[in-house]
């Protein structure tokens, strides 16, 4: 029942999600265009190497499980589910727009794909710990993949999870976190984030990677050891993102929560992502 | 997911339809509440704040991770040795601000309303307004002032809140408004929860020579034919919509009862008896649990019996979209208040 690979590079995959998010950013003239270009290779990696699902059958239940805790990315995730087909490529125009099937904050009753509503941080883990236990319970032996963001770890409520599915020993879920130490108010590091964080989920009881995120190969080889460790214990991949990742006009901007894209700096992202675009 | 739910998700999905032609795009989270033409004010509650913190060294400012958006980063600037950035953690932050308030400081704390309400209840009920601690929270996107969806809109935090004993609430109309119950809410005794509009807020209150009372309910302009009884900024609306009835011959008093709690209900009900009036209540928030309710059960409660109508949200959970959109499909925009008070009077 595995989705069939395709011979298309992860790299291409990469600028594909990349360039469906600029141009969703283009239609509101604005959005959390800055995390949706640091994460794309991370959701490359997901959708492209390592999840399990049907395009054309989002509720299939056989699927891996995608949690998408941190509602501002869903403009980095329909870019990536209209890439694999499992959104209509047509209707990218119609992102934030008024009765559109894809809403600024991502919502599991608007969107094929869309497995829970985020936005409230915090919640994803939580939600994956329990769809976890029921896939066990089910026998089915989907994984459940959580993507959180750095800022999402300072809430409580996640570790009350990160301890839950060690308790529970759930080998089945993947936590992945973007780490691009970028929250609302600053650096998520002079915040909750001063220890290093992969050495708090293994003292937690995970198997912890921390990778480049924007390493390809790297990411590539954090989600096989994910998937393949043979521990009792939950697994979680920190993916250390660079902001405007790819649009190197836009990663030399002063980096904020909310990246400020001026109206004629679409287009110009744009080629810059077409010059550069992968075989 | 069972089969029943499943068929729930997909038929609301799928009946979801490509929009076709010009489309409203969903305005910024961070967006200023709009209101063309009208004056505005920036950072009114930020500019408060800083201006009190001169004289009042017990003032202290703490977020979680929301200054910007709740103004707080004025008084941060201003202030940094006494602002605490808490981190993405709203359950610490009302605990560490219970905590200053014990050791004789007055926290003002900040978040959205959603967090506070629903996510911060058990440790603002106990750590907080159990032991009537001064700990003032502000909070932005009251009701539906954001196009995100459920995650954002605070369709019923005063519902949540009105049920915690000792809590004063505050839902402040304009930008004059919160720059004065600022000032009143830092010399109040006990535990606020304040609703805040951020950003370039309207300059609404100004022309009719308005000043803040703690607990009091004002009349804003008298009327023979409807009295609206509203918050927040509603009361905005309700004054567009008495000056837009008018020319039909409609004749619209306008009260404004800043604090939902506690409630004015002595100038509520005098003012409920005078004289055949319809009374419509308006409020940025569900028809359940806000002051729409709070003040049909003054009047029950008193035995005042007057023709009765309700503005708010659907007990819903609402869509996500642009404001300008939401408001009028919700029924709070100025139109759709000119249009339900036609109705009921026909």
């Amino acid at each position: 029942m595995e989705t069939e690979r395709s011979n298309v590079s992860l790299e291409r995959r990469a600028w594909a999600i990349r360039r469906n998010a600029l141009l969703m950013g283009e239609v509101q003239g604005q959005g959390y265009i800055g995390q949706a270009l640091g994460v794309a290779d991370v959701l490359a990696v997901s959708y492209f190497h390592a999840l399990t699902y049907r395009a054309d059958d989002p509720e299939w239940d056989g699927r891996d499980r995608f949690y998408l805790s941190i509602g501002h990315y869903a403009i980095a995730l329909y870019a990536a589910m209209i890439e694999a087909g499992i959104l209509p490529e047509d209707e990218i125009g119609t992102y934030g727009m008024d009765d559109s099937r894809m809403p600024m904050s991502g919502m599991a009753a608007y969107t094929p794909g869309m497995e829970i509503t985020g936005g409230s941080l915090g919640h994803g883990l939580g939600i994956a710990v329990g769809a976890a236990l029921g896939l066990k319970r089910k026998k089915n032996p989907a994984f459940v993949y959580n993507m959180l963001s750095d800022g999402e770890l300072g809430e409580g409520s996640t570790w009350e999870a990160v301890m839950s599915a060690v308790q529970w020993k759930l080998d089945n879920l993947i936590a992945v976190v973007d780490f691009n130490n970028q929250q609302a108010d600053g650096p998520t590091t002079q915040a909750l984030a001063q220890v290093p964080e992969a050495a708090k989920w293994d003292a937690f009881g995970w198997f912890a990677q921390e990778v480049d995120g924007n390493d390809m190969n790297a990411v590539v080889a954090a989600f096989d050891a994910a998937r393949h460790h043979k521990g009792a214990q939950p697994r979680v991949i920190i993916c250390n993102t660079k902001m405007c990742k790819g649009i190197p006009f836009l990663e030399d901007r002063e980096i904020t929560h909310f990246v400020r894209v001026e109206p004629e700096e679409w287009a110009k992202a744009l080629s810059i992502l077409d010059e550069g675009k992968p075989a | 997911m069972n089969k029943q739910e499943l068929s729930r998700r997909q038929s609301k999905y799928t009946a979801r339809v490509a929009p076709k032609g010009e489309r409203l795009a969903t305005s910024a989270m961070i967006a200023s509440l709009d209101s063309e033409g009208r004056d505005t004010i920036a950072a009114p509650f930020g500019h408060a704040l800083v201006d009190l913190a001169k004289t009042r060294e017990d003032i202290v400012g703490l977020t979680a991770d929301l200054s910007k958006y709740t103004d707080l980063h004025v008084f941060a600037k201003a202030y940094p040795d006494r602002f605490y950035q808490m981190g993405m953690a709203e359950a610490v932050l009302m605990s560490a601000a219970a905590g200053l308030a014990r050791e004789g400081f007055t926290p003002f704390a900040t978040t959205y309303a959603v967090f506070a309400s629903r996510r911060a209840y058990d440790f603002i009920i106990m750590a907080i307004a159990e032991e009537n601690l001064p700990v003032k929270i502000v909070c932005a996107l009251p009701g539906l002032t954001t196009g995100y969806g459920p995650s954002h809109q605070a369709t019923e935090d005063l519902a949540i809140m009105r049920g915690m004993p000792n809590l004063t609430i505050i839902d402040p109309c304009d930008a004059v408004e919160i720059d004065q119950a600022t000032r009143a809410i830092a010399d109040h005794p006990g535990p606020v929860y304040m609703r805040l509009l951020r950003g370039q807020v309207p300059n609404v209150l100004g022309e009719y020579g308005y000043k803040f009372k703690l607990g009091k309910a004002q009349m804003l302009r008298d009327g023979r034919d409807v009295l609206f009884v509203s918050s927040g900024f509603m009361t905005m609306r309700t004054l567009d919509a008495a000056k837009a009835l008018q020319k039909d011959g409609v004749d619209c008093g306008v009260l404004h009862v800043p604090t939902i709690k506690p409630l004015d209900t002595e100038t509520i009900i005098a003012e409920a008896c005078k004289g055949g009036r319809l009374v419509v209540t308006a409020e940025n928030h569900s028809v359940t649990g806000g002051l729409g309710e709070a003040v049909a059960a003054t009047l029950m409660r008193a035995g005042v019996h007057v023709p009765f109508r309700q503005i708010g949200l659907p007990d819903a959970f609402l869509d996500a979209g642009a404001l300008p959109t939401l408001h009028d499909q919700y029924g709070i925009s100025v139109d759709a208040v000119t249009t339900s008070v036609k109705g009921w009077l026909a």
